[in-house]
This record gives structure tokens, sequence and C-alpha cells, in this order.
């Protein structure tokens, strides 16, 4: 036919028009072309220095002379799972990952439902911004805004002071493993911050979670009779779980990795990222260090399973 | 339960949504007012007085220039890279379905995924294995490789808001690949591109822990800061840079937001 002769065009002239062409006729290739430079980089620079890490692990350091072993052992996992000040620290980190992932979002959960139920527009607008800001705010500055409120003469003892609460305080201090000097060097102090820099990491999933809660389900309960309590329990509190759960993965994740809130807000007790960082700084001991990691990165794939399960990924 | 959505908020939700956003935002508004006190040697509440002598102390300390000028270039360069990749791995994944698709997602989300101080160790083991000395690019290195997600994210959702049969139409009236690239996808994905890049330099200007693995004796400005943290010798000073941080990174995320309003919502996607 006339017309199917006419649609078939020469080929296009020059280079440009030759590659356009053999792009369109070999898509593999030009996918090819297109996942090449991303893959090589993240493959070779990021995976590549990872799995170099996870192969030190199974090396050891020689203890007289500081020197690495380079035959492949297991002894730095046993110094790691043997020394109890070495558990001490696993222990300690999870248990504070774990406070300040439930805490995050008993704090997140009414800011992320006013949001997602109530706010319209121009509220809205300024819930959004309300959670971005804080978010994207520099991590340093926030630690040192804490670091300006628990000081000795800051703001904090001075609301106590003007309220005559300080005995207060002081009973709380007493207390042990949770008290301290002073809030600045409790692990409650560390607590505090973890929890007010990763609280929006735990808001905007909760709340994208909570935005796909279909009101009809919350009218069919209280239709069937359910008091509010009831609805949350059995109705709201399931289909909002998704997202804390998604949320629980970031705060859960930076707590187990962070070494510089603890250092600059805590006791002198150490958490998984400070013993990585002086093991490999200070004691030169990069076998441990390296085994050290080993340790979020098991907990982080197991609970990464755990949540997939849960389904907390559609929330992300 | 609320079926009415102009019904009103219960009182205690009210009380509690406000309280959540005010511990949120005192203590950045803190170091406003902490910018301009008079006291230099303690950290006192209520400040005995405001001036803004520290602000001029500040802009003539060389430290802090060169150090904001080491952070711009890291974020610039490493926002480029990061802007680069990130869409290329974004169009192959959001053109095509290939076996391994998935795999790829997860690759590019893992550097942030991981705590930081994994990343960090890694590529500081990599380099000392590799005899790579510490310079300028071993910290864009690490600053690209975790940008990338960020740029990413942004260029796949917005891929998947443009129509296919846009570029279907552009390539059926006769334009070739490159016109289509430059006349259809461009202006599709550039706004999606320039919030993923903005987020980017956010990311990167602000960032402390990889940036101690991959700096010899460098200093970023987040790395200026860490020292006067752990180490508080000029607390004006540091009152004044801290400031100023905050107010240099919400530009981009105003803007970012302002970019990308009504439709995907990137700096919530990931951090």
């Amino acid at each position: 036919m006339s017309s199917a002769a006419a649609a078939i065009l020469p080929p296009r002239g020059g280079p440009s028009g030759a590659a356009s062409d053999a792009f369109w006729r070999h898509p593999k290739f030009l996918l090819l072309l297109l996942l090449t430079p991303p893959l090589l980089w993240l493959g070779i620079i990021y995976l590549g220095s990872l799995f170099a890490l996870l192969a030190q692990s199974f090396f050891a350091i020689d203890h007289y002379t500081g020197m690495i072993d380079y035959t492949p052992t297991l002894r730095t996992y046993r110094e790691l799972l043997t020394t109890p000040a070495n558990l001490d620290i696993i222990v300690r980190t999870v248990l504070m990952a774990a406070c300040v992932t439930l805490f995050s979002a008993l704090i997140a959960f009414p800011i992320a439902y006013y949001a997602a139920r109530y706010a319209r527009g121009k509220w809205k607008a300024l819930f959004y911004l309300g959670v971005m800001l804080p978010l994207w705010s520099s991590y340093l500055v926030k630690i040192y805004a804490w670091k300006l409120i628990l000081a000795k003469e800051g703001i904090f003892n001075w609301v106590l002071a003007k309220l005559h609460l300080y005995w207060l305080l002081d009973a709380y201090l007493s207390l042990p493993v949770i008290g301290g000097n002073s809030l600045s060097v409790s692990y409650t102090g560390t607590f505090l911050v973890f929890v007010y820099v990763w609280l929006p990491y735990m808001i905007l999933p909760l709340q994208a979670s909570l935005e796909r809660l279909p009101n009809n389900l919350l009218e069919a309960s209280a239709d069937l009779g359910a008091a509010p309590r009831q609805t949350f329990w059995s109705v709201i509190f399931p289909l909002a779980l998704p997202g804390a759960i998604a949320g629980s993965i970031f705060t859960f994740s930076l707590t187990l990795g962070d070494y510089i809130i603890p250092q600059i807000v805590g006791s002198s007790r150490l958490f998984i990222g400070q013993a990585v960082y002086m093991q490999q700084g200070t004691a030169g001991n990069i076998p441990l260090a390296a085994a050290f990691t080993v340790v979020p990165m098991v907990i982080m794939g197991f609970y990464l399973w755990m949540a997939k399960r849960m389904g907390a990924f559609d929330a992300l | 339960m609320r079926s009415d959505p102009n019904a009103r908020a219960p009182l205690g939700l009210k009380l509690a949504a406000a309280a959540g956003l005010l511990f949120m935002h005192v203590p950045i508004l803190l170091i406003f007012v902490y910018a301009f006190t008079t006291e230099e040697k303690s950290y006192q509440w209520p400040p005995p007085g405001f001036t803004l002598r520290w602000l001029e102390v500040t802009w003539n300390r060389v430290d802090v220039w060169q150090a904001l000028w080491l952070s711009v270039q890291v974020a610039t360069v490493a926002t480029l890279l990061a802007m680069l990749l990130g869409t290329l791995c974004a169009a192959a994944v959001s053109r095509t379905r290939f076996f391994g698709r998935e795999t790829i997602s997860l690759l590019v989300i893992l550097p942030i995924a991981l705590p930081g101080i994994i990343t960090g160790i890694a590529l500081r083991s990599a380099f000392s294995l590799a005899d790579i000395p510490f310079s300028f690019w071993t910290i864009v290195l690490g600053h690209a490789t975790f940008c990338i997600v960020v740029v990413y994210n942004n260029a796949v959702a917005r891929f998947r808001r443009t129509a296919g049969n846009l570029i279907e139409a552009s390539m059926d009236l006769g334009a070739d690949g490159f016109q289509t690239l430059r006349h259809v996808i461009m202006p599709n994905i550039g706004t999606a591109l320039l919030a993923g890049g903005m987020l980017a330099f956010a990311l990167s200007f602000d960032e402390v822990i990889v940036t101690t693995f991959t700096a010899g004796q460098q200093q970023t400005l987040p790395i200026w800061m860490l020292e006067e943290l752990v180490r508080p010798r000029e607390r004006p000073v540091t009152n004044v840079v801290a400031m100023v941080v905050v107010l240099v990174t919400f530009l981009p995320i105003l803007g970012a937001y302002y970019l990308t309003r009504g439709g995907d919502s990137p700096a919530a996607a990931e951090k």
C-alpha cells in the first residue's frame, strides 16, 4: 500500500539521528547506557567499600604488635560477643533505640493525626512545613540547641526554678540508670535529644498512613456503636501501624548508628556508634570496628524483614 | 465518628498536636535568641543583654569562611554528580521493566537506610586499603553516594506521573530521541530534578557523620560545628554560625516545597 510506504521514513541523517535510531531499535542498549554510570558508582564505591569492611571483620588484630593479622578467623566476632563490656554496649544501644522509637511514635501520633484528618488548606501547608523544616534543619544545630537548653545555666533549669519544681528534677536525677549528675550527662538527656532529632522521620510515614485511612470505616465503626476508644483500638490503630513501623525503621536505624548525640549529650557509657568510632580511630582496631558495624546491619536486616512482612513498605 | 469534614478536633488532640509542634520548634527558635546574647562564657538564660557584635566578629573569621566555602564546593559538586547518576538511574528504572529492577531501587536506598557510620567507616577503610589520600574528592565521593537517592526519588516520582504517551506522540510526530528528551522529557521532569538537587544540596551541606570519616585535615562547616560542640571555644561565634546554618538550609527546603507543590512531596519521601 502506498500509505505504508510513506510511513517508513528514510534513516535520519547525521550522527545524532543515527544514534537516536539505534536507541529506538535497541532499547536494551539504551538501558545499559543509562544504568552503567550509577551502577558502577554504587557498585564499586559503595558496595565495594562495604564488602571490604565486612571482609576485615574476619581478620583479627594481634594485641601485642597492634598489627592486623590477615588470616581469616572468627576471633574478632568471639571477642565482640564474649566481652561483657561489648555486650553491654549492644544491649544499651538496642534498648535506647527501642525507647526512642516508642516515644517518638507517641509524640508523633497526635501531630500526624491532626495533620492528616483535621488540618485543611492553609493549616495543612503549615503542618507540612512545620514538620519539614525541623526535619531538614541542621542535625548539629539541633543537638547544639539541646546543649543550650540542658546547660546548668540554661532555659530548662531556669523554668524549673521559676516554677519551684527543682526538687522534682533532683528526685528524678537521683533515680538509678536514667538519672545522673545533671540531665545533660544522663541517659534521659541522650534520650530526649534522640527523640527530638528523629521525631519528624516518624511523623511523615505515620501521617501518610493516616491520610489513606478511609473515612467510611470510621463512620461504620461509629454506626455500629463503637465508642471512640474502641474505634481507635480496633480500626485506627491497626491501620496506622504499618506507618508507625515504617517510621520506626528510621528512628531505630538512626539511633543504632549515631555516635555524635551520645558523645555531646550523655554519660560516658558508650553506644554502638561510639564504639565503632573509637575502635577504628584511637584504638586502631579495624577488625573489631568492622565486626561492631555488623551488629546494626544484622539488626536492621531482621527489622526490615519483619517490617516488610507487616506491610510497612507500602506506607513509605 | 468524624464524618463531617468540618468537624472540630477534640481539645485533647489539638493540645497534644500543638505541644508536639512546639517541642519541635522551640529549640530551633532558641538558637536565634542566643545568636544575639551579650554573654560569651556560658549559655545563660535569660540573656543578660542583646548585641549585634557577634555577627561582625563572625563575619571577620577566616576559618568560618573557609569551612563555609569548602561546604558549598563539596555540596555543589556532590549535587551535580548525584543529579546525573540519580536521573540516569530513575530514567532506566521507570522506562523499562527488567530483571533486577527491585534490586537497583534497594541499592540506591541502601546508603541512607544503613546508619551513616557504616557508610563512613566503609569508605574510610576502602580509602586506606587503596592508599587514596584524603582530599576534597574523598568528601565528594561520600556525599554523592548518599545524595543519589534524593534525586532518584524525586525523578522516579515525576517520571511515574509523566504520561508515556507524550513521549510516543513526540516520536510519532517525527522528533528523534534527543529532540524528545529536550522538548518533552526535560520540561516535564525539570522542576522535579531541581527540587531533588536542592534537597541533595541541603543534605550534603549538613552532613557530618560520613564526612568525619572521609575528610582529612579539611573542615567543612558541620565539621567546624562539631569541633565547637565537643570542645566549645568561642560560643558566640558558634551561636551565630548555627543561626546562619538554619537560615541557609531553610531556603532550599522552601524552594523544593514550592517547586513540587500539589504533586509528589519530595522532602517527605526520604531524607
